[in-house]
């Protein structure tokens, strides 16, 4: 049969799949027939091996299992694929092919995903809009003009363009969440700790986390059950974990949503705000009760994150020195070599934030940046706890801008650091939190951000099926529409 | 530390302590770059939160610890496929200190 893979699910694909619709190798080929149609322009895939994909698809046509075995799915290319090239988006990083599956692919693998390849991203997941990665930007298939948003923006353009059914990315300030907001996606940030960072290749290790980008809500659930489980190879990935459940939509009778008033002040675009305005009145039409709160710390969230993620890097990024793996520049002693390999390697971003976190961590400036900023830390932990005191969830908008003409903001990293104003403040507290969309302004997708206390994913989903249900929004980009 | 401004100087400082060999651009560009970043940093330096204890990480459970048993590693040949000059035994580096 002729596989319409425009908007379609991962549920939908494993139904296609259970009722002998198709087989997973002729599902497999039409991802593949899409991605030769349309990923010249909208540069989504880094790395894509038809034959490994077509083989691993015939594979779980022979063993004729159940559940998600053979649906599609691609991943962000910090996750580490045994045998297949992984590149964190850096030049460091070219041509190495890991020896180890991540954890989280290894499990992906087991449930008979179907890898189709691996996704751009800014350079060690380093930015809000894949302009950084070492090989080109992706574009963003609601207009490609403009920026898919970052770091995952490789995984959330390539399921808005019907490249894969659903992808993983990762989230260390917004990573997942911004990029899902930006192309018309739902994307879930588990609470830290939940999902193993076996065989991520590290950037900000009390920051981030790894998560599913999907088309619907209960993709999102769906995918987060495959990999929300216990490892021995992640010693942060530890405590309860409730099993996840698939939502249904329903009423909001006896819910609580916190909203921020004072944080949407800031900067937020006119139609995001519009947007936002909107599902408040949604919420309190199907029950929920809205109140403010104050989260006075969150606002000095930037300012924290900058200091502790450049700083966490600086450590992780000291492991690419060109001796074991990826790039080596020769020179007469090791020194030099080290030098000259660091500085070819990475790119502008990377060198930028390596500059940060060394300097925030030398001596004489170690207390003033990098222990004042984790006390900031503790003082947004101590606000959300607060907030959860008195609210189920908090809501805000996921970005304060839609997605952004590819270029505008490159020369000015401040400005491309506030795009995640509000998302950063959730992983400096390691709560979860859940993108979805939220309607259009001017013809982009706006995102939803749903905020709750550690180890809520099961209520976010919920939540978030009862917004998805009323927005009825189409995540097909409306260029995309009439190709089938 | 309100007011931070980084001289070409300090750049190269944080640059060798960073093994990062900047060109003479790039330390003029990183020196206005980082002047400009740590300046909204610093905006938290004034608070008054000295007694606040730190947070390192977001996981009230600590740390997840397997048995200290024996496994086996990497086999040397896989360890060794990537690296951009292997030996026999190792990774071949260039001489400390020429």
């Amino acid at each position: 049969m002729a596989i319409d893979v425009i908007g379609l699910t991962a549920e939908r694909a494993a139904a296609l799949l259970r009722g002998r619709a198709c087989t997973a190798e002729e599902l497999a080929q039409a991802y593949l027939d899409r991605i030769a149609a349309v990923d010249g322009e909208i540069h989504s895939y880094l790395h894509v091996d038809p034959e490994r994909t077509l083989a691993a698809a015939r594979e779980q046509d022979a063993a004729g299992v159940d559940g998600l075995a053979g649906v599609p799915i691609a991943y962000k290319d910090l996750l580490s694929t045994r045998g297949v090239p992984t590149t964190a988006g850096s030049r460091i990083l070219k041509g190495f092919v890991p020896i180890e599956d991540a954890d989280v692919v290894r499990w992906g693998n087991e449930a008979g995903l179907v890898s189709l390849g691996k996704t751009n991203l800014d350079e060690f997941a380093m930015g809000s809009s894949t302009e950084h990665s070492a090989y080109g930007p992706t574009r963003n298939p609601w207009d490609p003009t403009r920026v898919p948003g970052g770091s995952s923006g490789g995984s959330a353009a390539v399921v808005a363009a019907g490249c894969a059914p659903w992808a993983l990315g990762t989230d260390t300030g917004g990573s997942i969440r911004q990029p899902a907001a930006f192309c018309g996606l739902v994307g879930l940030m588990p609470t830290y700790g939940s999902v193993s960072r076996f065989g991520v290749v590290a950037f900000a290790c009390s920051l981030e986390q790894v998560g599913p980008m999907t088309l619907t809500v209960r993709d999102a659930a769906l995918l987060q059950q495959v990999i929300a489980r216990d490892t021995d190879r992640d010693a942060t990935c530890t405590g309860p974990r409730a099993p996840i459940e698939v939502p249904e939509p329903g009423r909001l009778d006896g819910i609580t949503f916190g909203v921020p008033r004072v944080e949407l002040e800031a900067g937020v675009e006119e139609g995001v705000r519009a947007r936002f305005d909107e599902s408040l009145a949604i919420a309190e039409s199907l029950g929920a009760r809205l109140v403010d709160v104050d989260l006075p710390y969150a606002r000095h969230g930037l300012a924290a994150y900058y200091v502790i993620a450049p700083a966490e890097a600086s450590a992780n990024l000291s492991r690419f020195d060109g001796v074991r793996y990826g790039l080596r520049v020769d020179a007469p002693d090791v020194r030099a070599m080290y030098e000259a390999t660091r500085d070819a390697g990475f790119g502008a971003e990377v060198k930028r934030r390596i500059m940060i976190g060394t300097y925030a961590l030398s001596a004489g400036y170690h207390d003033a940046y990098y222990v004042q900023a984790q006390r900031v830390r503790t003082l947004i932990r101590r606000d959300f706890d607060a907030a959860f005191g008195d609210v189920d969830a908090i809501l805000l908008p996921t970005a304060p801008s839609v997605a952004f003409p590819i270029g505008a903001r490159l020369d000015d990293p401040l400005a491309m650091y506030a795009n995640d104003i509000f998302t950063l403040p959730v992983n400096l507290a390691g709560i979860p939190a859940l993108s979805v969309p939220n309607g259009l302004s001017e013809g982009l997708p706006t995102g939803l951000q749903i905020i709750g206390p550690a180890h809520s994913e099961n209520l976010l989903l919920r939540l978030g099926a009862a917004f998805e249900a009323e927005h009825a929004f189409d995540p097909v980009p409306p260029g995309l529409r009439s190709a089938a | 530390m309100s007011d931070v401004e980084l001289t070409p100087d300090e750049v190269r400082h944080v640059a060798a302590l960073a093994r990062l060999g900047l060109d003479d651009a790039e330390v003029e560009r990183l020196g206005r770059e980082l002047t400009s970043i740590l300046g909204h940093v610093n905006t938290i330096a004034q608070l008054p939160i000295a007694d606040v204890p730190p947070t390192t990480h977001a996981n009230p459970h600590g740390d997840a610890l397997r048995p200290d048993a024996a496994r086996p590693g990497a086999p040397r040949a896989e360890a060794l496929a990537n690296a951009p000059d292997p030996a026999p035994e190792g990774f071949r580096v260039p001489p400390i200190g020429a």
